[in-house]
């Protein structure tokens, strides 16, 4: 069974999967449950512009939304050099950008998720919290919040999910630099273009197919263990 | 306590046009489905913003559309029991309980946690999950929860319509507790004529987004200031009194009215206690001279004060049994064999009393 073990470089690309897509996950995750709310509840002009954008990535080829990514973002690009300049962020081929990629890949799935769940939202709730004096704000935390945190949860593990699998955006934008940017699906890539490479695929294979299948129960549970608790009559 | 409501509101094809005050107590407003009490005390909430008018509590400006003042719910402090409880599925009733006072200024924050929970009987149910009570119970932790906000005012939006009549039995009592033990000024919205008989002070009868009468509720419910029919069916007398005897192995109570006694059965309240009785003028039947051989426990003697014509074949026929008004409502046709007309005597038989101890 010695083939089954795991050598440094793949242990590197596996490392970097899980940070690369749990920092995608959680940098984005305020902003996606802010255009969830406004989507679900704003009424503004650009409404539907909005939500294009939003979904663009769903629809786009990966490799178009990264050659996007790297003329906004790169370093001679518009965002990319204002980031450097001043908040010294680079993101052109390191990790950051792959992270950057994977947010952006996986934004349609979680804002789609958590918009859903506040629509399900029965908002005379909200208006019961409010003539029992909680302001708007605190009327989100406490009552919108708690309720909607199954659709949230089900958006991460989703986003997650797209974050372990994304390529051809990651690839386009930040290479596939061993050690920076190599992440699971890029190393089983690059295994398949050399001779030889079939074992160390199939390792990251069976790994990736660990992670995705944990990341899958994980969200049942937790779905399972809130619903019980939010669901009502 | 004086609530001024003064509010012009269109919403689709409908439009509210209504202006009433209440010195505290309650105030119930009354009118079927479509008659615009839901806006109405909608507005009084915050959850309408009127498109005209002035709302106030002593002298507090809520809503004033000509200063453009607008105060939003959550700063108005009124207690709001809806028709469904709206209890928040994710706490406990004891959260649920607590949600109010987490938000009442400090100072106003009621510490009778404890006292209301005895006064709804919610005790056994603090650390359960709305999900697992039934409508009553719901309801119950609905009321509570509104009072502990502190609130200066309570505004109950049919609170028992989504129940089974057992239930509406089974809260009832409550309300009255409430009522009667809190000082807290209640507006009470509701289509049911024994509900507002039971619980009220004042009524405000709405019909068709306008207010049609105003009054104390023995005048408003004896039918003359009711013009829509189905209300008019359901009019009767609401008179106060003590009970004076229990009769137990008859099971029967005494009451005492001002002039004449009624018998009442399955009442045992105790003798002493002031209560408030409902007779629907439907249950009443008149008579010219003493009916003998009648089932009917309560004939009481009068005067015919009054008679109204509905023009739909009916007449309610006002009679003072020694000061206290008992309306009938009777066929135009029974009433024209009998000859009946003011001034003359006549026997009132009441079939059923409803009594509401106060």
């Amino acid at each position: 069974m010695d083939w089954l073990a795991l050598n440094e470089a793949e242990w590197t690309a596996i490392r970097l999967s899980l940070l690369v897509s749990t920092v995608a996950v959680a940098a984005s995750l305020p902003l996606g449950i802010l255009v969830a709310l406004l989507l679900a509840r704003g009424r503004f002009w650009g409404k539907s512009l909005l939500n294009g954008i939003v979904h663009l990535p769903l629809i786009l080829p990966p490799v178009v939304t990264g050659f996007l990514l790297l003329i906004l973002f790169g370093r001679k690009g518009p965002v990319g050099a204002f980031l450097e300049a001043h908040l010294g962020i680079v993101f052109s081929f390191r990790w950051t950008g792959a992270a950057l990629a994977c947010a952006v890949m996986g934004f349609p799935l979680l804002v789609r998720s958590i918009r859903l769940s506040i629509d399900a939202v029965d908002r005379k709730l909200e208006d019961a919290a409010g003539t029992l004096g909680a302001n708007p704000t605190w009327v989100f935390v406490t009552v919108t919040l708690p309720l909607i945190l199954p659709g949230i949860i089900a958006g991460m593990i989703l986003s997650f999910a797209k974050a372990m699998g994304e390529f051809g955006a990651t690839i386009t934008f930040v290479s596939n630099i061993p050690g920076e940017t190599q992440t699971i699906s890029s190393a089983i890539y690059t295994f398949t273009q050399v001779p030889g490479g079939d074992l160390g695929a199939m390792r990251l294979t069976i790994v990736a197919i660990g992670i995705s299948m944990a990341a899958l129960l994980a969200s049942e549970f937790m779905a399972h263990a809130i619903g019980k608790r939010v669901h009502f009559e | 306590m004086t609530l001024v409501v003064e509010v012009r509101h269109r919403l689709g094809a409908f439009r509210l046009d209504a202006h009433f005050t209440s010195e505290g107590g309650v105030t119930a407003l009354f009118g079927r489905s479509g008659s615009g009490k839901t806006s109405l005390i909608g507005t009084i909430a915050g959850l309408i913003r009127p498109e005209e008018g002035r709302i106030a509590l002593d002298g507090d400006v809520l809503v004033d559309t000509a200063r453009g003042i607008f105060v939003p719910k959550h700063r108005r402090r009124f207690g709001y029991v809806f028709q469904e409880a709206r209890l928040f599925p994710h706490l406990t009733v004891r959260s649920n309980l607590a949600y109010g006072r987490w938000f009442a200024p400090r100072g106003t924050r009621a510490d009778n946690f404890s006292h209301v929970v005895d006064l709804l009987g919610i005790g056994a149910l603090l650390d359960r999950r709305p999900a697992n009570l039934s409508g009553g119970e719901r309801q119950r932790v609905a009321i509570g929860r509104a009072l502990l906000s502190a609130p200066r005012m309570l505004l109950m939006d049919e609170p028992l319509a989504a129940l089974d009549e057992e239930r509406k039995a089974e809260i009832l009592p409550y309300l009255e507790r409430l009522r009667d033990d809190t000082k807290v000024p209640i507006v009470y919205v509701s289509h049911a004529v024994h509900e507002v008989a039971r619980l009220a002070d004042r009524v405000v009868v709405l019909n068709d987004g306008r207010v049609e009468a105003i009054g104390a509720v023995a005048d408003v419910l004896s039918g003359s200031l009711l013009s829509a029919a189905v209300d008019r069916r359901e009019a009767g007398s609401v008179l106060t009194g003590v009970v004076t005897a229990f009769d137990a192995p008859h099971r029967l109570a005494t009451v005492q009215l001002k002039g004449c006694e009624l018998h009442v059965p399955n009442a045992d309240i105790g003798t002493g206690k002031s209560v408030r009785v409902h007779i629907a003028a439907r249950d009443v039947m008149l008579a010219v001279v003493r009916p003998e051989g009648l089932s009917a426990l309560n004939i009481l003697e009068g005067k015919i004060e009054s008679i109204a014509a509905d023009g739909e074949g009916m007449i309610t026929v006002r009679v003072d049994c020694a000061g206290d008004a008992i309306h009938a409502r009777i066929t135009e046709l029974s009433g024209s064999r009998l000859h009946l007309h003011a001034g003359k005597p006549v026997y009132a038989i009441v079939k059923t009393v409803a009594l509401d101890p106060r």
